[in-house]
């Protein structure tokens, strides 16, 4: 069949084409326009013909089989795709703005704002994954952002898709990517580990804070290959001023076992919205590399050249979920507290990974004034958050996997679910409010975040009071709910 | 147009109603069969009656190797599988043994190829088990997508135009767009008797549309089917394996 010109009104498959925007090493762009489409859009048209070069067909083929399926704010929106039988191209919306690239002048940026930056990149990883597939080439240049300020994540050349076939997988011997950015155990063949993403922005953020690359901008393999046994210098090095709370997160990121990072870029987003509680280890004051016995150790039998089955996507997000217990820690009963415990501590045998959430509406009248301080001066929201720490230490979670919230708010029930909603929770856990007077002068809560929650909920009741209940026929300790 | 295609059917009677169903409460225009009506299960005169009927009404079908057993009794089988064709044998009509001895290797249907097994040479039943036969076949054919069943495990294979090998295990349900620029090699899971560790029967459909395939599992009345063989005397292994998929 006949390629079809492309240059400035010449159709392709109903699509008029405009202006070259951009003119890549791999690829063009058309403004292009389509009478029935109103959203701006762009044609994306690889610059090698057929047969050329295999690494620019391959990764375009990727971004064909990936871009029409990835939904959701943080992703262009696909609106059509052509083959190589006749013109390769990808039609997507224009995402107005520059790349997160057009900064680089400017750093280091100020931590807080570096760290609200990277809490975006992370919410918009946590959506990538979720739709099972692994950016793999996370760095400032294919970073967008929107007007209404969500990340969105652009070019998915190097992208896995854990439920699509990975034509990069086997055409290329030696890794493909931005060296600076690759995580190490990309250099030893393995796509389909979400966490590489995490630590490619680990070296974002590393960048963006200090103004310096963790590993160089080395290219060559040697480079490339030395981050598998060699850390990079702690950021309190470079900066004494460094956050401590920035540090933990950053070498977090940049774990050299994917093991030890965020297990999911959900957990990672939390962390980053709630600075204040993240659990500070050794590695937040550090100054100093490892020692050079921890290095040859990596260096010559580490455990990462190990080889390795086949990762689920899916099966690793799921076991590192966010659950967020809701808990009436001042007028709550015993019995129902010590239920929402057992059920805690069932949901976290099972996922080693998960992280739990323990919060606490403390609600507010609607009317009369309310102050911080109780009849005896203490401070409510502070009694709260002790009230809260107490409830979970039997579970003796570690602590970089427990935070504490309290809410103020007037609809509990609303600020439930909006928490719920901000911090991408995955499961919540409620106790079912146990007077039925009470219950009917004020509503449930629970049945209102059950039936409006966009996660999962379980309801939970005490066990005696479930065949108490008159108007609880089912007499269920705990309900099961998809919502 | 979307394609049901359908490989080692294996004379299960209550798997391939179920994925004969399934296929059609979604559309399914036109029928494919890669061969392997008979063996192992119990009822291959329903089975080869109802390719027989689809085949009248326009579905394509090839010959796959316990087809060719029930003709050709020096085609060489394990002892189970020659039991079980031996018994079959005695079960076919004379027009269903003419039927399936008049089967042909492999079918086109514009640029795809149906076979049962490797491509290069059907005649041999090699199995398609990794990329490097994936290879074999896919060089020895100029198809842009070639359908085979035989291994009863499915998978996907691609070569680029650089003659790279990707290599696939499919996800039910998930669609895969076959590219051009490239050829495919579709490996389907087995109707009958699959051996994935998923006892849910296996068969994909094809939308030459948008190119894409979908493999999917149809869970079935298992236990019937394992039943069936037992009661016909079959050897209890071919039952007892369609309860674990193995």
């Amino acid at each position: 069949m006949a390629k079809l010109s492309v240059q400035p009104g010449a159709v392709i498959d109903g699509f008029t084409i405009g202006e070259c925007v951009h003119s890549g090493g791999m690829a063009t762009l058309w403004s292009v326009t389509r009478p029935d489409i109103t959203t701006p859009l762009l044609m994306k048209i690889p610059r090698v013909s057929e047969g050329e070069d295999p690494a620019a067909i391959v990764s375009f083929e990727m971004e064909q089989m990936i871009l029409p399926r990835l939904k959701g704010p943080h992703l262009p929106a696909c609106f059509a795709a052509g083959d190589f039988a006749r013109q390769a191209y990808v039609v997507i919306e224009v995402i107005p703005g520059n790349t997160l690239y057009s900064r680089l002048g400017e750093l280091p940026l100020p931590y807080e704002e570096a760290g609200a930056i990277a809490g975006k990149i992370a919410t918009a990883l946590a959506d990538l994954h979720r739709q099972n597939v692994i950016h793999h080439d996370i760095k400032p240049s294919s970073i967008m952002f929107r007007p209404t300020g969500e990340a969105v994540l652009i070019d998915f050349g190097l992208s896995h898709h854990n439920q699509l076939p990975d034509l990069l997988q086997e055409e290329f011997r030696v890794p493909y990517g931005t060296a600076p950015y690759m995580a190490p155990e990309r250099l030893l063949g393995v796509r389909d580990d979400p966490r590489s993403d995490i630590f490619s922005l680990g070296v974002l953020l590393y960048f963006f804070t200090t103004g310096v690359r963790p590993f160089g901008e080395g290219e060559t393999m040697y480079a490339m290959r030395r981050r598998l046994w060699r850390d990079p210098y702690p950021p309190r090095k470079l900066k004494p001023d460094y956050p401590p709370w920035l540090q933990e997160v950053v070498l977090r990121c940049l774990e050299i076992d994917p093991v030890w990072r965020y297990p999911t870029a959900s957990q990672l987003a939390f962390e980053l919205a709630h600075p204040d509680q993240i659990k500070l280890t050794g590695r937040a004051e550090r100054l100093n590399r490892d020692p050079i016995s921890t290095v040859w150790r990596r260096r010559f039998n580490g455990n990462l050249m190990q080889p390795r089955g086949k990762s689920d996507v899916a099966a690793q997000l799921a076991s590192g979920p966010i659950v967020a217990i809701a808990l009436d820690v001042a007028e709550g009963s015993r019995e129902l507290n010590e239920a929402l415990r057992v059920s805690a501590e069932r949901i976290l045998a099972t996922l080693p990974s998960a992280r739990l959430a323990c919060m606490n509406v403390l609600k507010l009248g609607r009317v009369t004034i309310d102050r911080t301080l109780d009849e005896e001066g203490n401070n409510k929201h502070v009694d709260r958050l002790v009230a809260l720490r107490h409830w979970a230490s039997p579970l003796k979670l570690d602590e970089s996997r427990l935070t504490v919230h309290v809410l103020e708010a007037i609809d509990p029930a609303a600020a439930i679910l909006e928490f719920a909603d901000a911090n991408h929770v995955d499961h919540i856990v409620i106790g079912a409010r146990q007077s039925s007077l009470k219950r009917t002068l004020l509503g449930s809560v629970s049945a209102k975040v059950a039936a409006e929650a966009a996660c999962t909920v379980t309801v939970v009741r005490p066990p005696r009071l479930a065949s108490l209940e008159k108007d609880n026929a089912d007499g269920r300790k705990a309900d099961e709910v998809s919502a | 147009m979307l394609l049901a295609v359908f490989a080692d059917i294996h004379a299960n009677r209550q798997a391939f109603a179920a994925c004969l169903d399934y296929a059609r409460s979604r559309g399914a225009e036109r029928i494919i069969c890669l061969g392997d009506y008979v063996g192992y299960g119990a009822d291959p005169e329903w089975t080869v009656e109802t390719v027989m009927d689809l085949v009248e009404n326009g579905a394509l079908a090839v010959r796959g190797n316990h087809d060719n057993a029930v003709g050709t009794p020096s085609e060489s089988m394990n002892a189970e599988a020659q039991a079980a064709i031996e018994w079959t044998r005695g079960r076919l009509s004379s027009a269903q043994r003419r039927f399936l001895a008049e089967l042909p290797f492999t079918l086109w249907d514009d640029d795809r190829l149906y076979v049962h097994s490797d491509a290069s040479n059907p005649p041999r039943w090699r199995y398609v088990q990794n990329a490097t036969d994936a290879a074999r076949s896919i060089i020895a054919t100029e198809a842009h997508a070639a359908f085979c069943g035989h291994i009863h495990r499915p998978a996907l294979y691609s070569m680029s135009a650089t003659a790279k090998m990707t290599s696939f295990v499919p996800t039910a349900g998930v669609p895969v767009k076959l590219l051009r620029g490239r050829q495919w090699l579709a490996v389907l899971g087995s109707v009958g008797q699959p051996r994935d560790g998923d006892r849910a029967a296996a068969f994909s459909m094809f939308d030459t549309e948008s190119e894409e395939i979908t493999y999917y599992r149809v869970p079935y009345d298992v236990e019937a089917a394992a039943m069936r063989i037992r009661e016909n005397g079959l050897p209890h292994w071919l039952a007892d394996r369609l309860l674990v998929g193995r």
